[in-house]
């Protein structure tokens, strides 16, 4: 590191180089050439990258923009601090990250891109990055949205095997989807085409890309990465508008997320380009040869004046014509096999380059960028020196397999390729061309043909063989990986220099200490030394690190180790995209009662139980929660309030068999319930804990009305079809919510039975007549547009007090709330929230099932034993018997009143018995249980609280203790019913 | 993503359908005449099938019917479906 940091004070050699700005408005591209490539030279396009302005055309990348203005150069690494520059011109990109502000106002920067994927747009300003981006803290006002298709033949790259494989899939009518990454078609061949010497190749694309178009079931999607593949479930990420910037035109998503669901799939993703690992491997100006050829020939920009490759494969000789063509000195190709090819070989030297055969790189120089390299060869160079601006790389190629391993595709190791291939068979799935280790383009032209053939014929329709452009065939020649060049001295252990992942800045001496720790395999190697873990997720470093682990453990070769895990997303998708326009007001369906509008006007505060909104409490003016709360339960328990529990899950059972179908389910008996009457009921999941609660009608002898709890109404819906599907189709019995249907309203309190009559005259409300626990139907006094209201009302109570549950259809909610409300006036008549049904409902030690239980709390635990039948058998039964459940001193819910009557004790905190020591330092502290509810109370005039204590029934007047930190809370165990022990209040 | 062939509605995405665990377990006709460990057996113990398995699902957004599915628990491929009460069939 110090070595270092002196060094990059150096002055740089290559400053006259990369000094591109030559003028205050009007950066030259110093290495822009002047013919060929890919781009549209007749507009200019300005954009700022590290604050420095550079200029480019449509067509080029950020990357490809930095390097025609003379740079090459990025942020340094993530820890060492080393420079770097620009690696590849694709995904693969370890080192050119950038931080790309919003294109539009509103649009939030976006971290961790890689400049080789990044379209230049006028306007568009970036800053490159150390290895760590930052998340913009702003709103992003970007639309996003999603798509959902079938398609027959789900075509995934437009290189040549794709293009090949989509013609041939859609020629007999197939729906076809063609999708690629980059904003042309083409793939390798955008880098491959020579127009001055193969136009075919060029008319071949532009023709296929026509003929695609021309085709009605034909899609072709551009920009667009397909990242996750399961089941032939493919997710794409197509991005629409990013690379207009400014120019965007609004009302057009930037990114559509596509769920394709493809009868059969053509894998058709080419290949990646790795580098080879020596010492000071890392300087800018070091680039992959393929990258080299793609920022010649496609961007139409040269990286280095004076090049030297190396490589272990036959690839890297095109680079090196290239190069020469573009008017590069190429002083030397170096190439690891002592034989290479002869005709490559040839054609090198007829260009005036040196090709040294057996021959390695051991070494470079340069601070800000390569000066030079050395080299070591079987023929006795030892220590040579080259100077050079630019070390082109061909470590060997990668098959972009991470799709086909995403679907569970087995890879294989192929020692000619020195790469992991497809092996295995995925159902649906072909893999063609570089994807499948096929390294000639007539191979993969043909690969890609044939698997868009039988895709077709697999999905049921005919394709055809397009016509595929003639490529003279050459065989070629086995690569020769060299995994690890040694250093110039010291031990493998020692070389921090010899970099594997550049982008997590892991080196050869990193693995070593994995190794030498005892580790044998590539997924604990890759979390020992985060190769791999990066933003790129180590395209260019995991196969090299399967070479130095293979060889630091003296293993014949890198397959044996087989390759960590691939996981979607094949690239980074941004969490915009995957939310779409589930957002703000659309991130979860909000659920409201027919009253809503009222509660609004009256100003109430909202609480969400599960995905209603629910009145909280509805402050007066000047009130606070506490103060308003305390008003509410006065009024309840003194005088009169209201109260919309529309929310209930209210469930229909019909049948025959229903009384004998809810005998089976809940604890008590509903068989014989008299038509009229209402009854409480517990329901326990099979191992015998509490699962839900609420009051069940019988409304007829093959009917019952029966409720839940608000945030359960779905799971005993379930709960109830799964039973009766699954294990009881003998009885006559259905389900039907009705949640929606009905709104009820709570009348609740001493005054309660007043306001009742008086929106319901004809109905005697005495509780002689209309007694606790029955049901009434009664027509309402008021009306509204539909005319008169039928109305069943209950007399159930969830406070204690003398109450009344009017229920009514929905569309008669807010007319017949309104009544009520008027009715009340003359009683002063309080409409209250949740809490204030907390409150009350805890007062009476009534327990809320998922608050007071969490699902290890069976009847017995409530003190709930009376509800639980002896009589007959029911789901949870058996459990209630056995040893664990029967034990008597379980978690019990008792009453807690803290010692100062004015101290509220927090929900949820852990309560310890008195006289343990608190002294987690030393050991666990033994918990008794925790606090499950707690509340100030009107009626009682101090707080009070529920909670889960071990052998809880057998500690009344105990002291437990709530330790929070600061201080320490005292209260006393008691029974859990505060109020009206005797329930003599329900009659009013 | 699973594409499952509901019995009733027909070939329609995982995410309409919720899991129910191992298929054929039926509850004991008279359980109040188990011994625990039985109890317990039929309660918490469960096959670990490594391979064609037959497993429970219910359509929950959509018929919201119970059906049986023989699954490969190694590739996920779906080898028989079938409606609830109707034998596991042959499967290769």
């Amino acid at each position: 590191m110090s070595e270092f940091t002196s060094e990059s004070s150096a002055p740089s050699e290559f400053t006259s180089e990369s000094s591109a700005p030559s003028g205050p408005t009007q950066p030259t591209q110093p290495n822009r050439l002047p013919t060929g490539g890919r781009i549209d030279r007749s507009v200019t396009l300005r954009a700022t990258v590290d604050g420095v302005e550079l200029t480019g055309h449509p067509g080029d990348t950020v990357a490809s923009a930095l390097i025609a203005n003379g740079r090459l150069q990025v942020a340094p690494s993530i820890y060492r601090r080393r420079p770097r520059g620009i690696l590849a011109a694709g995904v693969e990109e370890p080192n050119a990250l950038i931080q790309l502000s919003g294109g539009r106002p509103g649009d939030s920067a976006e971290p961790m891109l890689p400049a080789t994927a990044v379209e230049l747009f006028d306007g568009l300003s970036a800053g490159t990055l150390s290895g760590v981006g930052r998340l913009d803290p702003g709103p992003d006002e970007a639309l996003h949205d999603k798509k959902f298709v079938h398609t027959d033949v789900l075509v995934i790259g437009a290189g040549p095997a794709g293009l090949a494989a989509a013609l041939a899939a859609s020629a007999g009518g197939a729906r076809v989807l063609l999708a690629d990454e980059q904003p042309e078609l083409g793939g390798q061949l955008l880098t491959d085409i020579d127009t001055d010497t193969d136009p075919a190749l060029t008319d071949w694309v532009a023709t296929a890309a026509a003929e695609l178009a021309a085709r009605p079931e034909v899609r072709v999607l551009r920009r667009t990465t397909a990242f996750s593949f399961s089941d032939n479930y493919v997710l794409l990420a197509e991005r629409r508008t990013d690379h207009l910037g400014a120019a965007a035109p609004s009302g057009v998503s930037r990114q559509r997320l596509w769920h394709v669901r493809a009868k059969r799939v053509v894998l058709a993703a080419g290949a990646h380009e790795r580098p080879m690992v020596f010492a000071d491997n890392d300087r800018p100006g070091i680039m992959l040869a393929g990258a080299v050829r793609t920022y010649l020939n496609r961007y139409a920009v040269l990286p280095g004046h004076r090049a030297v490759l190396l490589t272990t494969n036959d690839s890297a000789y095109a680079a090196a014509l290239d190069l020469r063509a573009a008017g590069a000195e190429v002083p030397a190709l170096v190439d690891t096999r002592p034989s290479p090819p002869a005709d490559l070989v040839e054609k090198a030297r007829a260009a005036g380059i040196e090709v040294i055969p057996g021959a390695l790189v051991t070494g470079t120089e340069g601070v800000e960028r390569i000066t030079a390299v050395r080299l070591e060869s079987v023929q006795g160079d030892k220590g040579r020196r080259l100077d050079c601006d630019l070390l082109a790389v061909s470590g060997g190629w990668n098959p972009v397999v991470h799709l086909f391993s995403q679907a569970r595709g087995t890879l294989a190791w192929d020692d000619q390729r020195a790469a992991f291939v497809p092996a295995g068979e995925v159902a649906g799935l072909r893999v063609a061309g570089a994807a499948n280790g096929t390294a000639d383009l007539p191979g993969c032209l043909a690969e890609g043909a044939n698997a868009g053939l039988e895709a077709a014929a697999d999905s049921g329709y005919p394709g055809a063989l397009p016509t595929l452009p003639t490529v003279p065939a050459r065989r070629t020649t086995p690569d020769r990986p060299v995994w690890v060049v040694p250093g110039p001295a010291g031990e493998p252990g020692e070389w921090r220099d010899h970099f594997v992942d550049l982008q997590r800045d892991a080196t050869v001496a990193d693995v070593r200490r994995a190794t030498g720790a005892g580790m044998r395999s590539v997924e604990h190697v890759k979390r020992y030394t985060t190769i791999g873990t990066g933003q790129d997720q180590g395209r260019t470093s995991g196969v090299l690190a399967n070479g130095v682990i293979a060889a630091a453990l003296g293993l014949a070769s890198p397959g044996e180790l087989g390759t960590t895990t691939f996981r979607a997303p094949y690239t980074p998708v941004s969490f915009a995209l995957m939310a779409g326009r589930n957002r703000g007001q659309l991130h979860d369906p909000v659920r409201t009662t027919a009253v809503h509008s009222w509660h609004v006007a009256a100003g109430a505060e909202f609480e969400n139980v599960g995905q209603w909104k629910r009145p909280w409490f509805y402050p007066r003016d000047g009130e606070d929660q506490h103060a308003a709360v305390l008003r509410e339960c006065r009024a309840a328990r003194t005088g009169v309030g209201m109260m919309d529990a529309t929310t209930l899950g209210k469930i229909d059972v019909v049948g025959r068999d229903a009384g004998e179908f809810l005998n089976r389910i809940y604890t008590n008996a509903f068989a014989k319930l008299k038509v009229g009457s209402a009854r409480y009921g517990l329901m326990c999941k099979a191992d015998g804990m509490v699962f839900d609660d609420g009051v069940t009608i019988r409304l007829a002898d093959d009917h019952y009305y029966l409720t839940t709890t608000t945030g359960n109404a779905a799971a005993v819906l379930d709960w109830l079809e799964e039973w009766s599907q699954t294990e009881w189709p003998e009885l006559d019995v259905t389900f039907t919510s009705v949640t929606e249907q009905w709104v009820t309203i709570a009348v609740v309190g001493p005054l309660s039975r007043s306001v009742v009559a008086a929106v319901a005259p004809e109905l005697d409300c005495s509780a002689e007549q209309f007694p606790f626990m029955t049901v009434r139907d009664a027509a309402l006094s008021c009306a509204d547009s539909t005319g008169g209201i039928p109305a069943r009302i209950a007399r159930v109570s969830f406070s204690g007090e003398l109450a009344y549950e009017i229920n009514v259809a929905s569309w008669h909610g807010l007319a017949t709330w309104e009544a009520v409300f008027a009715a009340g006036q003359p009683h002063g008549i309080t409409p209250y929230g949740t809490e204030t049904m907390h409150v009350l409902r805890a007062e009476k030690g009534f327990p809320i099932v998922g608050q007071d239980t969490d699902g290890t709390v069976t009847p017995e635990d409530l003190g709930m034993s009376w509800i639980v039948s002896t009589r007959k058998d029911f789901v949870g039964r058996r459990s209630l018997g056995r040893p664990d459940t029967a034990r008597t001193d379980r978690k019990h819910l008792v009453g807690l009143l803290p010692v100062d009557p004015g101290t509220l004790l927090p929900e949820g905190v852990q309560l310890v018995a008195e006289g343990v020591p608190i002294t987690p330092e030393v050991g666990p502290v033994p918990m008794l249980g925790h606090v499950t509810s707690s509340y100030h109370s009107a009626a009682l005039e101090r707080t009070f609280a529920l909670a889960l204590i071990k052998n809880g029934r057998h500690r009344i007047g105990e002291t437990v203790l709530a330790p929070l930190g600061d201080r320490t809370i005292a209260a006393t165990v008691t029974e859990p019913v505060f109020y009206d022990r005797e329930g003599a209040r329900r009659d009013g | 993503m699973l594409l499952i062939s509901c019995p009733w509605c027909g070939p329609r995405e995982e995410t309409e359908f919720h899991y129910g665990g191992q298929a054929h377990v039926a509850y004991p006709a008279n359980p109040l005449e188990l011994d625990d460990a039985t109890w317990a057996e039929y309660l918490f113990v469960r096959d670990n099938t490594k391979g064609p398995y037959a497993e429970r699902w219910v359509h929950s957004a959509g018929c919201r019917r119970w059906f049986n599915v023989v699954r490969d628990t190694v590739t996920s491929e779906i080898l028989a479906v079938y409606r609830a009460g109707e034998q596991r069939p042959v499967t290769a």
